[in-house]
């Protein structure tokens, strides 16, 4: 008896990835909503800028956040991007080709978790530069300029690298969530809101929690709130987190909807 | 030979009408286990939400126990001035008066009004455009009681200001000994009337109101005061505020009467307290052959509600923030309503049972509009409800609701989730994706929210998203009126909105038709 030998050309893992490129690579949807996080983040972006005035007297506006506005619309794009990824899978029957080609489902978890990211991190890095190269452009004419405390924006200034290396991986992380919430949930639209709606809950419940302790405590442990921490240039100190201890909050909160979604796809039928 | 009789199914034919229709919708609806729990848990997270907002704006002020341990305990209400309308204002001002029995009038000259900021670095000349000085009659001399005055603003003109709430412009431009302005008073029963003039020849009316239950002794006389100057960082959301205290200086002159004045002179009075703490009577007001010189500060205005302003910060609005969470949840099920049509299949069945399509989208509209409009009144109505009982428990400084405003939110804010549930399901028709139709929803209705909160962007590009996209509507949360007469913190963050509460709501129902015509369009063309 001889086995037919399928093209198992390489590890287990390649061969997930070549499978789960192939299916992203060919869906018209990806290359559409790749562009529209860069589109949205830039356009959010530079209205931001265009519409900010720092006047004679001074301001405590922040010119990398400003310039970075955008991050916090273009992220549900990302949302959007990562939950297809698996429910259109549940959604189309897909799934269960998927499983019987590669029973091991970690595996192809990772793999679609690993080309997701690396889809979603060179689009933010791309929309990132671009903010940075419009709020440089369009910020100075806007009463930030050196005489009012500000330097143009520049990626050789250290807490603006950082503002911008972690905004990209800001956006990697939250692609990271919305794939754990969607492998546990399956169903697109209830993934979309649940992930929108832990985003987007401690923003809106900090802004009126007038008891600060009450309010620095929502602040810290909310995945966007904390997250965003990362993009602060200025009154760094008066954070409750440093900007880095603030991305490890969204990241304890990706890897830990991650851990969800993974249990979930190993124990639950398909 | 033998006749064939048609076959007739023994089961009765059933009626085709809208009812049936509705009644089949409801069944799809409620038959769904994840959709009904879905509701429950969003109806259980908001009312747990409002709890945690109630909880996280109660102040905590350290107090020492008899045995020396410290513990947080509720800070001390502070005590705000009720206006006759019932209304929170504030009446502090400077009053040179006199008491006035039955009708009678006052006119006055202003040949000056100037205005000076308290700094570190003394007293600086700044424009305040509300600073007031001029003329009042007002029914005794405490605080919150009626009146109505005619005055000279910084920056505003002549107005004719009644009970804290009234205004109405006179002459516009800036007083000055060069162009100076004349008022006059008149009272006749309970109805004052205004006139202003340029030269003291050709007066105008402003402006005529009846303080409804005046005492025919009033005290009347000269009025000085100016506001609290802020300056925020409006540039970002609700940032931070800086404010100091400003005084007013005076100056009037030909001061004319009619009537009965039975007091002998004048009579120099604070009322309420003073910003600036002038210290002596005599820094207040001198008098030197006919002219008057008077330094006021205060303001006698409606008192403004919200965050970094003078009025209680808390208002009921911060507690229904929680809401998104059930907007979230609600649009979930409202899109699935329509989507899981498609993706099962059962779109076809549903229209070869009624195949008017129209009607199909009718019937499911509400449906869902009816459920949603249920869920949003029971979010509404308990948010409300706990926040207040927490507050009032936890001695919380709560903006005192009237109860139309207080209506007005409620089911104002369930109607909101009635359209917005329609708007969802037209979406879901037009783009038949679960994941395009929750993200459409929620980019346009619940992102421009949150992109008011801290850290915010820029105000201009918050106040127009809040005019023409869907979140517009959420202006029904406004707890309290904006008063252009007072300069104030009027940003989404303290809870007032670019647009009226209605008119907001109207831009969402356009949307909603918008979106509704197009989807029965095409749901008729298409092809299931």
């Amino acid at each position: 008896m001889s086995q037919t030998a399928l093209a198992a050309d390489g590890s287990p893992f390649t061969d997930a990835l070549h499978a789960e490129w192939t299916k992203l690579r060919t869906l018209a949807g990806t290359g559409w909503l790749l562009l529209g996080v860069v589109a949205l983040t830039v356009a959010v972006s530079a209205a931001a800028d265009a519409a900010a005035q720092c006047p004679a007297g001074g301001c405590q506006a922040d010119p990398a956040k400003l310039s970075l506005t955008g991050i916090m619309v273009g992220q549900a794009i990302v949302v959007v991007l990562a939950v297809l990824a698996i429910s259109n899978e549940y959604s189309t029957g897909m799934i269960r080709v998927t499983l019987t080609a590669m029973p091991r489902r970690l595996t192809v978890l990772a793999a679609k978790a690993a080309l997701v990211v690396g889809l979603v991190l060179a689009a933010a890095a791309v929309a990132v530069l671009a903010c940075m190269l419009l709020g440089r452009l369009i910020l100075p004419g806007h009463g930030f300029t050196p005489a009012h405390g500000y330097q143009a924006l520049s990626l050789g200034d250290g807490p603006m690298q950082r503002a911008a290396c972690g905004s990209v991986l800001y956006l990697g992380l939250v692609a990271l969530l919305s794939l754990g919430i969607a492998a546990a949930v399956r169903e697109a639209a209830v993934a979309i809101g649940l992930v929108l709606g832990l985003l987007y809950v401690f923003p809106i419940v900090g802004s009126v929690a007038s008891n600060p302790h009450w309010q620095r405590h929502l602040e810290q442990i909310g995945p966007m709130t904390a997250g965003l921490y990362i993009q602060a240039t200025v009154g760094v100190k008066t954070l409750p987190l440093t900007p880095w201890q603030g991305l490890g909050v969204l990241a304890a909160w990706a890897f830990g909807a991650l851990l969800l979604g993974a249990l979930v796809l190993r124990l639950r039928d398909a | 030979m033998t006749t064939i009789t048609p076959y007739r199914s023994p089961v009765q034919q059933g009626r085709d009408g809208f009812g049936q229709l509705l009644r089949a919708e409801w069944t799809k609806f409620r038959t769904v286990r994840g959709w009904v729990i879905g509701m429950i848990v969003a109806v259980l997270v908001t009312a747990g939400l409002a709890v945690l907002l109630a909880k996280s704006t109660s102040p905590q002020c350290a107090a020492q126990t008899g045995n020396g341990q410290q513990h947080a305990v509720a800070c001390g209400q502070p005590n705000y001035t009720v206006g006759p309308g019932g209304e929170l204002v504030r009446d502090d001002f400077d009053f040179i008066r006199q008491p006035l029995v039955g009708s009678g009038s006052i006119t006055v000259r202003v040949t000056s009004l100037a205005t000076a900021s308290g700094g570190p670095n003394g007293p600086q000349s700044v424009l305040v455009p509300w600073s007031k000085a001029g003329i009042i009659i007002k029914d005794g001399t405490s605080q919150g009681s009626a009146y109505a005055a005619i005055l000279v603003t910084g920056g505003n003109g002549v107005r004719m200001q009644w009970n804290y709430t009234g205004d109405a412009p006179g002459v516009p431009g800036a007083v000055s000994a060069a162009s100076p302005r004349w008022l006059r008073l008149t009272r006749d029963g309970d109805t004052v009337t205004g006139y202003d003039s340029a030269d003291g020849a050709r007066w105008t009316q402003v402006g005529s109101v009846t303080l409804a239950g005046l005492a025919s002794t009033v005290q009347a006389g000269l009025l000085v005061t100016s506001p609290v100057r802020s300056v925020y960082s409006a540039s970002l959301g609700s940032g931070s505020g800086i404010s100091s205290p400003t005084v007013a200086t005076a100056v009037f002159d030909q001061v004319g009467r009619t009537g009965r004045w039975p007091a002998g002179g004048w009579t120099q009075d604070v009322v309420g307290a003073d910003d600036m703490g002038v210290a002596t009577a005599a820094g207040r007001y001198h008098q030197v052959a006919g002219q008057f010189t008077v330094t006021g500060s205060g303001d006698i205005a409606p008192l403004i509600a919200g965050a970094l302003n003078d009025g209680p910060n808390i208002t009921v609005r911060d507690y229904l923030l929680g809401l998104f969470v059930g907007l979230i949840a609600m649009a979930v099920v409202a899109t699935l309503f329509m989507t899981s049509e498609y993706r099962r299949g059962l779109i076809r069945s549903t229209l070869a049972a009624s195949p008017n399509r129209g009607r199909v989208l009718a019937a499911k509209a509400i449906v869902i509009g009816a459920v949603a409009f249920v869920v949003g009144l029971a979010e509404t109505a308990g948010a409300v409800l706990i926040g207040t009982r927490i507050a009032h428990s936890e001695g919380v400084n709560l903006y005192p609701e009237p109860w139309p405003t207080e209506l007005r939110i409620i089911v104002g804010l369930a109607a909101l989730f009635a359209v917005a549930a329609v708007f969802t399901l037209a979406v879901a028709t037009i783009v038949r994706r679960s994941a395009a139709a929750i993200i459409i929803v929620i980019v346009t209705l619940v992102i421009p929210f949150v992109l008011s909160a801290p850290p915010g962007i820029p105000a201009g590009l918050n106040d127009w998203l809040l005019r023409v996209t869907p979140a517009a509507a959420f202006a029904l949360q406004q707890p309290a009126p904006q008063y252009y007469q007072v300069a104030a913190n009027y940003s989404t963050g303290s809870g007032y909105f670019p647009l009226a509460p209605w008119a907001g709501f109207a831009v969402l129902c356009g949307w909603t038709a918008l979106a509704v015509i197009l989807a029965a369009s095409l749901l008729r063309k298409r092809d299931a």
